[in-house]
């Protein structure tokens, strides 16, 4: 047999390795292209920008709609994130030398969810402060950052999973808002409601309901997605 | 070491394999000629696991698909016309994400070899989409070979390669990929499908329709046979 390997023992493969080194990768080419995360913040300061000139508000009006703007930008600037995440995957025939290594397939599902929750936390870190600053609101508040990463895991668990599907089609550009949104309602309204909560000083019992939404979304399609990733990317 | 018998694959209504039988010893360099929509590719897709067989029973190195695709693509390495590289990683940063999936021990030392046996240990720390096609071809040579395969499985590897790359592409197969391995190859290049194959087998509409090892062929008469059997098929 050819050169040095043993092949009748070969190494089983170990599915944290594989989950962190999808990780590993995905966050090596993007520091180094920077082309996503430059896409979806680009587009999240726009759309920061444009609410601005487009609603003149007052103190009271600018915290009843905080929550809604935050939330329309984070989810439009991650669809763009999610497209080109797996976009990338198909651009060499990649996803294909995902799918042949022989790992449980839900770890290239659960490599590229942790990647894809990481570059919209980085968003998020950055749109943050700068929608603190232009509408003078204080935004640290460790509920509404708590609320921020449960609705940003829901959305994102049920986007890369659709993402894998949708890459897989000539209209992936389109196809992914088409089927996202519908499928993430549940979790935008909740995140949205709760956010606002935080942000008016509701009392905790109107807040927990959301709260509790977004925890058993997050729950579900994070299993769904585990036990039918295997099904979506076969042909 | 491979072993097909009555494989059938529907896409929807349209049969692309219709009862194919195919056997493979060790050792064996086995080349499937046959014009463009005669099933080669989707043939070796389902040898790769990335395709689940309609009918018919497919073994690998004695494990059957789908139900042991992971084992099987543990001894499996697969060069398409795609590179299956990561462009913004450097060529070491893709081995090493590779080796990773495969558990490979010692595997910055297997990176060195593998790297030297095709032709770009001095450009280890260059990014892949600065490479030629024809040495993004090596590196994908290198990446399949890098866990030490028993099958490797090369879909049109010539594709898109000029003369001179073709030729060196010609050694590293020889030499890396092939040696000491069994190898089935599709090709529409028959000058070198003749000087690689120990076998050739013809897939037309489907089937294999006709097969014939080299000794029994003799030098030059690949094209006359190929030609032949495919006016025989047609007619």
């Amino acid at each position: 047999m050819a050169e040095s390997l043993d092949t009748q023992q070969k190494p089983s493969s170990n599915y944290f390795k594989a989950v962190a080194s999808i990780t590993w990768k995905d966050m090596a080419a993007e520091l180094r292209s920077r082309e996503m995360i430059s896409a979806m913040l680009v587009f999240s300061l726009l759309v920061i920008l444009i609410f601005y000139f487009a609603l003149e508000l007052d103190v009271k009006a600018r915290n009843s709609i905080t929550a809604g703007a935050l939330w329309v930008t984070f989810a439009f600037a991650g669809t763009l994130g999610l497209n080109r995440s797996m976009a990338i995957e198909k651009d060499f025939g990649c996803l294909d030398g995902l799918l042949l290594a022989p790992v449980d397939r839900s770890a290239i599902y659960f490599g590229k969810m942790i990647s894809n929750l990481f570059f919209m936390a980085i968003v998020e870190a950055i749109v943050l402060p700068f929608y603190s600053v232009m509408y003078n609101i204080n935004l640290f508040n460790s509920g509404l950052l708590l609320i921020t990463f449960l609705g940003s895991v829901g959305y994102i668990a049920v986007g890369t999973l659709l993402a894998a599907m949708s890459v897989q089609t000539r209209t992936r550009d389109i196809l992914l808002p088409i089927l996202l949104f519908p499928l993430t309602i549940p979790v935008l309204i909740a995140a949205v409601k709760a956010s606002s909560g935080f942000l008016l000083g509701s009392a905790w019992s109107e807040i927990e309901p959301w709260f509790n939404i977004l925890i058993v979304y997050d729950i579900i399609f994070i299993a769904v997605s585990f036990m039918v990733f295997d099904f979506v990317v076969e042909e | 070491m491979i072993e097909v018998k009555k494989l059938v694959k529907r896409f929807g209504l349209k049969t692309v394999l219709r009862g194919v039988d195919f056997n493979a010893t060790p050792g064996e360099f086995v080349v499937l000629l046959g014009p463009n929509g005669a099933g080669k590719t989707t043939f070796l897709r389902i040898l790769a696991s990335l395709s689940r067989p309609s009918m018919g029973l497919v073994k690998v190195a004695g494990y059957s698909l789908p139900n042991q695709a992971a084992p099987v693509r543990q001894r499996l390495g697969v060069v398409s016309h795609m590179p299956l590289l990561y462009g913004d990683l450097t060529a070491e940063e893709n081995l090493t994400f590779y080796g990773r999936l495969y558990n490979i021990p010692l595997l910055n030392r297997r990176i060195e070899v593998v790297l030297d046996l095709v032709g770009l240990s001095s450009r280890k720390k260059d990014l892949v989409r600065t490479f030629s096609r024809g040495m993004q071809q090596r590196l994908a040579i290198g990446r399949a070979v890098l866990h030490n395969p028993e099958v490797m499985l090369f879909d049109e590897p010539y594709t898109g390669l000029d003369q001179d790359a073709s030729e060196m592409l010609d050694g590293v197969l020889k030499n890396v990929a092939a040696k000491g391995r069994t190898v089935i190859m599709t090709s529409h290049d028959l000058a070198r499908a003749e000087e690689l194959g120990t076998r050739f087998d013809i897939l037309n509409r489907g089937v294999i329709s006709a097969s014939a090892q080299r000794s029994n062929l003799g030098q030059g008469n690949l094209l006359t046979f190929y030609k032949k059997v495919l006016a025989g098929t047609d007619g």
